[in-house]
Order: C-alpha cells, then sequence, then structure tokens
C-alpha cells in the first residue's frame, strides 16, 4: 500500500475542519480532508442548520394555529395541518445544498476529501479505512485535529428506544404525544419548543434552578415567560433518575425530594455535548488534555509539534463560529503566518423563542473581573417595529466600562435579536465606546434602533424612554 | 447654550506666530476649566494653553505644526450660558441663542475673548532631545498621529467624558481585527502598543509609532537574525523642529573650536566628599557640578570675553558682568537648560541647591520662562555618561560652552612615581570668530588651576 503524502492533513471535515482546509487550498497548502460522515459535521447535517430548520417549520405552524384561533391582525385561517415526511424532507434538501456547497468549495480550492474513517498512528501518520473497507496511509507535515463532539449520554439512560439525542430529534418520523426533554440549556429549549409547537406536550427536566443557566436571569426571564404561555412544563431543582420499569415514563426526584413518574413516549437528552477523543487513536498521541477536551494555546496548538486542535474537540465553547475562526487561523499559521486567536468576544446565540444573543460580558461577569461598569437595557416594548411584528417582549443591554466607554458586552432577548449579534460582535470587536454606538445612525424602523438606544441610555440621555 | 471662543494668546518678546504642537482635545471633547487644551510653541518655549471655561470642544482652529497667528482663533467651545462669541460660522441654532444672550449681557461686546489666559511654561529651547520616557513624552510622540480634524462626535450632556489614554498597566489591548493581524504580520506584541485611539484603542498609526520608537520586542521564535523591512517617516515638528534649526544654524553659523584638557580632580573630590561629610542634613549634598560652577565664575574675572553673548546679525558681542551659568538638564521631554542667574553670588551649597530647585521645575515643566533663557554661558554634562571627549554644541548666541566628562581612575606619573588618581577631561567649544584659541585655551587651563587646587576656589 502506497502511503499519500500531504502538507496538511485534517481529520473532520466539520465547520472548522473545513474551513481550515479551503483556506490552506487558497493559500496553496496541500491539504486532504478525512471525513467519515458527511462534509459539514455536526453543525450542518445533525446541529445548527437542521435545528434551524426545524425550529422555522415548527414557527410556521404555530402561527398558522394561532390564525386558526383569530388573531388581532385580523387573518383567520382554517386548522392546519403539517406532514413531517415532508417537512423533513425539506430540511434534508437544505443540510444537502450546503454540504455538497462545502465539497464543491473544497473541490475549488483543490483539497482532496477523503470518505473514511481516520486513525491516528503518530503525529504524522494517519491510517484511513474508507467506506469500501480499503485502507489508505496518509503521510503529513500538518495533523489538524478537528473531531468535534457528540452528545453527553446517560449512563443510567443510554440511548436507543424512546431516549433520543438532538441528532434523532432533527429527524423525526412522528411526533410524539408526551416528551420529555432532559436538560434546559439551549438544546433542550430550542428543540422543546419547536416539539410542542409541532403539537407534543412537552416537559422540560432541570436539574439546576433556572433555565439557560450559562445566561443571567433577566436576561433568560423573557424565555421563561414564553414557554410557560406555549405551555411548557419546566420542572427546575429535578432530577432525572432513570426510565420507568414500563418503559413509558421517566421516573424523577423534584426540588422538595419527591420521587414522580411523568409518563411519555420519547425522552430528548439533551445535557450537553463532549469533545470525540475516543475511538480514533488519539490518545496514542498522548496529548496534554484540558479535561476531556485537547489542551492547546492561543494558536490551536497541542502539546504535539505541528498537530494542531481547532473547535469543539478543544473544548468549549462549542460553537461553529469560533472553530470556523480557529481553521482559518491554523492554515494561515501553517503557511507562515504569525496569527493568534485572541477575539475580543465570542457571539453565542439560542434559537429560542424568544431568541437570546450574548457577546461580551455580562454586567455579573465584568463585575467578577473587577472592572467598574455602566449598563442599560432598552425594551423594545419602546421600539416602534417591535410592535410591527408583535413581538415586544426582551430587550438590547449594553454593558461599557465607566471610565472610558469602552463597550465590553452586549445582551439582547426578543424575537429576531439573532441577527443583531453581527452589530454586537463588530462594534466589541472594532474597540467602540458608547460614543461610536450612539452616534451611529440606525435605519428606522428596525430592531437595531433599540442597540442604538441602549448606548444612548446608558450615557444618560436615551431618546425613546 | 453660547460659543466661548479661545485665541492664540499673545505670548510676548514679539512673536507674531505660533505652532501648535499638540492638541489634547478633539471636537465633541467635553473640557473642564483649567484642563489642558493645546501645547503650542514659539521659538523660546512650549506653552500650555488651559481651557478658561467648562464646554464641549466644537472646533480646532489649526492643524497639528502649523503656525498660527497671534490672536486667530485657536479653539471653539460650546458653552452652558452666552459664551463670548456670536460668529456667524457657528452652528445656526446655537448662533441664534449665543446672540440674544450676548445682546442682553454685553451689547456691542459679543466678540470679546479672555483677555487673561494664565500659561505655564513647559519647555525651554533646547539643545538635544533624548526621549526616555513614554509617559511624559506621549503628548509631543503621539501628536502626529493625532487626527486634527473630528474623530467622532459625541452628546454634549454627560459629565464624564471617556480618557483618551493609553491604557492602565496589565490591561488587555484594545486593537480592531485588522490592526491586530497587521501587529503580528510585522512582529509586533501588541501588549507593548500604546493606544492614542478612543478608549486607548491601539490604531494602525499606534503600530507605525510604536515601530518607529524601535521598541519592537523580539517574537516568539528565534527572530535574532530576521530580515527587516519597512521604514517609517515622523514629521519633525514642534519641539523636535526647533532642536533641528537650532542645531543647524548653530554649526553652520560657528565655527567651533573645541579643546580638550585633563584635570587631575583628585583633591577636589577628597573635598567633596569631605565637605558632605561634615555638613550631612545640614546643607544640600555637593555634586562636582557645583564646584565647576564656581571656577568657571572665578576664571570669567580673568577672560571675561567668554561670557558673551555674539549678535552675528548686527556684528556686535556682548560681554555680562553677571555670570547667569546655563546648566544642561536632562528632562524626560529632552535636553533643557535652565539658567542660574547670578552665578557669581553663589556658594556652591547655594548654587547646588538653585540647579536642583531649575531642574526639578524644568522635569516637572513648571519652570518661568526667565528660568530657561537669557544664559551668558553655558555647562554640559552628562555624568557617568560623559565619556572621554565630546564636541559639545554652543549655546548660541553664546560664545562657550564647557563639557564635563566622565571620573576615571587612571595611573598617574606624578613626582617620577606611578599614583592612581582621579582625573576627568572638560571638553569645550568655543566660538572661534571672537575667541582665540590662545584665550580659551587660557580660560580652560585656569578652570583647571582652580579645581586641581580647591582651596583656591574658596581663598581667592
Amino acid at each position: 500500500m502506497q502511503p499519500i503524502s500531504t502538507h496538511l492533513l485534517v481529520i473532520g471535515g466539520g465547520p472548522g475542519g473545513y474551513v481550515a482546509a479551503i483556506r490552506a487550498g487558497q493559500l496553496g497548502i496541500k491539504t486532504i480532508v478525512v471525513e467519515a460522515a458527511q462534509l459539514g459535521g455536526t453543525c450542518l447535517n445533525i446541529g445548527c442548520i437542521p435545528s434551524k430548520a426545524l425550529i422555522h417549520a415548527a414557527e410556521e405552524f404555530d402561527k398558522a394555529q394561532h390564525y386558526a384561533s383569530g388573531s388581532a391582525i385580523g387573518i383567520s385561517a382554517s386548522a392546519p395541518s403539517i406532514d413531517l415526511n415532508r417537512t423533513v424532507a425539506w430540511k434534508d434538501g437544505i443540510v444537502k445544498r450546503l454540504t455538497g456547497g462545502v465539497g464543491a468549495l473544497l473541490k475549488k480550492n483543490d483539497v482532496q476529501v477523503i470518505n473514511g474513517f481516520a486513525r491516528i498512528l503518530d503525529g504524522k501518520t494517519v491510517e484511513v479505512k474508507q467506506a469500501d473497507g480499503e485502507l489508505v496511509r496518509i503521510r503529513c507535515e500538518h495533523l489538524l485535529l478537528a473531531a468535534g463532539s457528540e452528545a453527553v449520554e446517560l449512563p443510567f439512560m443510554p440511548y436507543g428506544g424512546m431516549v433520543v439525542s438532538s441528532t434523532e430529534a432533527l429527524s423525526p418520523e412522528t411526533i410524539p404525544q408526551q416528551l420529555v426533554v432532559v436538560g434546559a440549556g439551549y438544546i433542550g429549549l430550542e428543540l422543546g419548543t419547536a416539539y410542542r409547537k409541532l403539537g407534543a406536550e412537552v416537559t422540560v427536566v432541570e436539574a439546576a434552578d433556572r433555565l439557560l443557566p450559562a445566561y443571567d436571569a433577566e436576561l433568560t426571564k423573557p424565555v421563561g415567560a414564553a414557554i410557560k404561555r406555549l405551555g411548557i412544563d419546566l420542572r427546575l431543582g429535578t432530577s432525572v433518575l432513570g426510565l420507568n420499569a414500563g418503559g413509558d415514563g421517566v421516573r424523577v426526584r423534584e426540588a422538595n425530594g419527591e420521587e414522580t413518574l411523568l409518563s411519555c413516549d420519547r425522552v430528548l437528552v439533551a445535557v450537553g455535548r463532549r469533545p470525540r477523543t475516543g475511538g480514533w487513536g488519539l490518545e496514542s498521541l498522548q496529548l496534554d488534555m484540558n479535561g476531556r477536551a485537547v489542551k492547546i494555546d492561543d494558536q490551536c496548538r497541542t502539546s504535539m509539534r505541528n498537530v494542531w486542535a481547532i473547535g469543539d474537540l478543544a473544548g468549549e465553547p462549542m460553537l461553529a463560529h469560533r472553530a470556523m475562526a480557529q481553521g482559518e487561523m491554523v492554515a494561515d499559521i501553517i503557511s507562515g503566518k504569525r496569527r493568534h486567536f485572541m477575539p475580543n468576544a465570542m457571539p453565542a446565540v439560542c434559537f429560542t423563542d424568544p431568541e437570546v444573543v450574548v457577546v461580551g460580558m455580562s454586567p455579573d461577569e465584568a463585575d467578577k473581573a473587577g472592572l467598574d461598569v455602566i449598563s442599560a437595557n432598552f425594551p423594545f416594548a419602546a421600539n416602534g417595529r417591535a410592535m410591527t411584528i408583535e413581538s415586544t417582549d426582551g430587550f438590547v443591554r449594553v454593558v461599557a466600562r465607566r471610565d472610558n466607554h469602552l463597550i465590553l458586552g452586549w445582551q439582547a432577548v426578543g424575537r429576531g435579536v439573532s441577527e443583531l449579534s453581527a452589530a454586537f460582535g463588530q462594534s466589541i470587536e472594532l474597540g467602540a465606546t458608547l460614543e461610536d454606538v450612539a452616534g451611529t445612525i440606525h435605519a428606522h424602523p428596525t430592531l437595531g434602533e433599540a442597540v442604538q438606544e441602549a448606548a444612548l441610555r446608558a450615557l444618560g440621555h436615551a431618546l425613546h424612554i | 447654550m453660547g460659543i466661548h471662543v479661545i485665541k492664540m494668546p499673545d505670548l510676548g518678546e514679539g512673536i507674531a506666530e505660533v505652532e501648535v504642537v499638540a492638541w489634547h482635545v478633539k471636537p465633541g471633547d467635553t473640557v473642564k476649566e483649567d484642563q489642558v487644551l493645546a501645547d503650542v510653541m514659539t521659538d523660546k518655549a512650549t506653552v500650555e494653553i488651559p481651557s478658561p471655561v467648562n464646554g464641549t470642544v466644537t472646533s480646532l482652529g489649526g492643524k497639528l505644526g502649523e503656525a498660527m497667528a497671534v490672536g486667530a482663533e485657536l479653539i471653539r467651545l460650546e458653552v452652558e450660558g452666552a459664551g463670548n462669541h456670536s460668529g456667524e460660522s457657528a452652528p445656526a441654532k446655537t448662533a441664534t441663542a449665543a446672540r440674544q444672550h450676548t445682546d442682553k449681557a454685553a451689547p456691542g461686546g459679543s466678540d470679546t475673548v479672555d483677555e487673561f489666559i494664565p500659561i505655564t511654561v513647559a519647555q525651554p529651547e533646547t539643545v538635544v532631545t533624548t526621549v526616555t520616557s513614554e509617559a511624559t513624552a506621549a503628548p509631543a510622540k503621539a501628536a502626529p498621529q493625532r487626527p486634527a480634524t473630528p474623530a467622532y462626535t459625541q452628546g454634549g450632556s454627560h459629565d464624564a467624558g471617556p480618557s483618551h489614554h493609553g491604557r492602565a498597566a496589565g490591561e488587555k489591548p484594545l486593537a480592531a481585527p485588522a490592526v491586530r493581524q497587521r501587529a503580528w504580520d510585522m512582529g509586533i506584541e501588541l501588549q507593548y502598543v500604546t493606544g492614542t485611539g478612543p478608549a486607548g484603542r491601539i490604531q494602525h498609526a499606534d503600530l507605525d509609532a510604536h515601530v518607529a520608537r524601535g521598541q519592537r520586542k523580539a517574537a516568539e521564535g528565534d527572530r535574532r537574525y530576521a530580515v527587516l523591512e519597512g521604514e517609517q517617516a515622523m514629521p519633525v515638528i514642534g519641539m523636535r523642529r526647533k532642536i533641528a534649526e537650532k542645531m543647524a544654524e548653530a554649526k553652520r553659523r560657528i565655527p567651533h573650536f573645541t579643546y580638550v584638557e585633563e584635570i587631575d580632580v583628585t583633591e577636589l573630590e577628597a573635598l567633596r566628599v569631605q565637605l558632605n561629610a561634615r555638613y550631612a542634613g545640614q546643607r544640600p549634598k555637593l555634586t562636582l557640578l557645583p564646584l565647576i560652577m564656581r571656577a568657571v565664575v572665578l576664571a570669567i574675572r580673568k577672560y571675561p570675553s567668554v561670557n558673551a553673548r555674539f549678535d552675528d546679525d548686527a556684528n556686535i558681542v556682548t560681554t555680562y558682568n553677571p555670570v547667569h551659568l546655563g546648566i544642561a538638564a536632562q528632562t524626560d521631554a529632552g535636553l533643557m537648560v535652565p539658567v542660574v542667574r547670578n552665578a557669581e553670588a553663589r556658594d556652591p551649597w547655594s548654587s547646588a541647591a538653585e540647579v536642583a530647585r531649575l531642574a526639578e521645575a524644568a522635569r516637572s515643566g513648571k519652570a518661568l520662562r526667565e528660568e530657561l533663557s537669557g544664559s551668558t554661558i553655558t555647562i554640559t554634562s552628562l555624568g557617568a555618561l560623559g565619556g572621554i571627549v565630546t564636541t559639545p554644541v554652543i549655546n548660541r548666541p553664546e560664545v562657550a560652552i564647557i563639557g564635563v566628562n566622565r571620573i576615571i581612575d587612571k595611573p598617574v606619573i606624578l613626582n617620577g612615581a606611578m599614583v592612581a588618581r582621579k582625573t576627568m577631561n572638560l571638553s569645550s567649544s568655543f566660538d572661534h570668530r571672537v575667541i582665540d584659541g590662545m584665550v580659551a585655551a587660557e580660560f580652560i587651563q585656569t578652570i583647571r588651576g582652580y579645581l586641581e587646587c580647591p582651596a583656591t576656589l574658596f581663598v581667592e
């Protein structure tokens, strides 16, 4: 068997891996990507994109139902129905178009894609078992580990049968009557909400005492209210014990210590994701680890020379845009450029209803960092555009240093606020001050005006509140 | 709201034009009374222009490096109340308001300017500038990068305007992604770069300034033999331009005659140590300088022609009876020459105290104009950095400068035996047009006589 030689070998064709490969191709670096499943990784196939498609479908269905019972706008419609198979096929079509696009981009940039399962032999050699069972050995100068993450399994309630992970939940054949969601993080709430809108009775079980525990209470309050309005049963401070003997319910221990049974016909376990470190020879490299993740420095170097790690494999925050930025940077470094991964802020979005977006520091985080900050909210209730889209819940919040007004963070909750993340990210990354944003003309009537108004309010002279 | 116009003050001495060397504010900034708005420079000194009122800057009257006439509009502020101006160029809304106010308050006097603007002389005419400290030299250095046009505007009503200086030590550097990337490409570590943008943001110009300052730190990896590329153009304005002009003029006009003599300062040092021990805690500690000053004063009595100023345009040499001794002093902003007036009337301790006072005043920028001008002869000393020989440049229009080199322990043949002595060179330059070599040599030899037999400094 003749080994193939390449300069850069990327293990994993997800957002981190394929972006690194495209960039490397642009820079004239000979690059091979090994992908065991479909290009695009979790994000395109079983994460961001399909979940947003399903959420959109659920929203549309919910809206139609809303019209069926009469609406303030004056639209009425007859009771809608949904053909779940077509919904899933539509979603799969989007996924296919995107993953196909990734393949085309890689090809355009002269990146070779090998479909197969990689196993590391040493820091410069990888063996790939292709789909037809044939083994191919690849030698490389630089090895980029981008194997991603997998859903965490509960040992006492393994996946299988009616217990599913987010992957299966994104391609349902039927909508369950009663769904129990374990975990009130963003995955659990996004999917729980979608299923509720598609007609399931949903109970969300969370061990912590509030939902979206990663975010502050003020920010998540509108989400909690909306969930309640939707009729989702949220059980906080409640831990899951396992399935009942009959296999038609989940046993939980409630906050008061009482054990109860939540009857259900499906359980979605969404208790987090962990780096995919097992089963592909990673341990043979004996890399330094950071908990379960591969330890990296600010250039994504591992403890072994010319072995790099990016994305979910390298730990939190497990976000596609982080992996992409890291991948691009590693390709630059390999081409001889000096680069560091040191963004001022990492945006994160929850596509709950309403959406939550955070970029940079919250007031609490700034306080903990010992910074003297000012923060100000601007509620969508005072925003014209929000009223016209029947969505006045939520607010935009800015956090800035008191001494020089440097903007440290933005948070927002409300319908459609995920798109504000671009403005938030830019202002922080460019080092904007409150005056910069306050002095930028924002188009009227848009939700974005709330961004400017939040900055004005922090300066003590908001115009519309 | 009214408009308050501050005009370029008359800085005296028949000065008609003044150069703006630093703006400390920009349009949109909120300023408080006494806050420094700008540094302007005449031939003699850099002067800080403070704000006489609280207000918001609406426009600046000139660009950096621009020579402005005395009386020209330097800066325009928007102030509470009437202000002092109702010019047509002000924004229509506020102009109307201002006119109404002024009509009521001061009929006919709507275009007056504050007559009294307190000024602080920050820097004198200088001979050499070596920038050693980033902090105090920052305004002058950062000046070329700071845009004279408004970078942004801000609402006027809040009190705590953002500060525009660099960040505190240890704080994460703030730079836009493009600036970060360029810094990495240039091999610059951002934590060493001073940011002059809003909130201490590092801008492209700051990277250029950083490179120009030569503070480039070796990056990771072996960069010791890295090929360096690029160049940095820095406009020579303000203090630097004055220095350049003065140096060129001194060298162009004056045929320098430099004379170096070795002085045996063993006895002088012994005396100095004894005096310091005897008067410890009672009198200021003596360095060698006040003793040399005394020797110069005494030598001038015999050779008064070196204590002079030569007006070479009028062809008049003026010799002076008092000795106003310029003492070149290194400060963070560069070399300054504070003047010990009537050095002939001071004993060594009084001289030492006066030198210390003047040096401190010069360093803190509080020296008065008369303390920084009018010298009749100058001593320049770099102390331990004095080297063995220097070729000092005469502080024109003076005709002589005495350079003090460092003290060296060396073997000397004395009375046929080799002994260890402390020796020191004096490197002095004279204007050969008016000082003949013979006079110069005799003057220095006289100083040498006093220094080698220090009792004569006191007994006469």
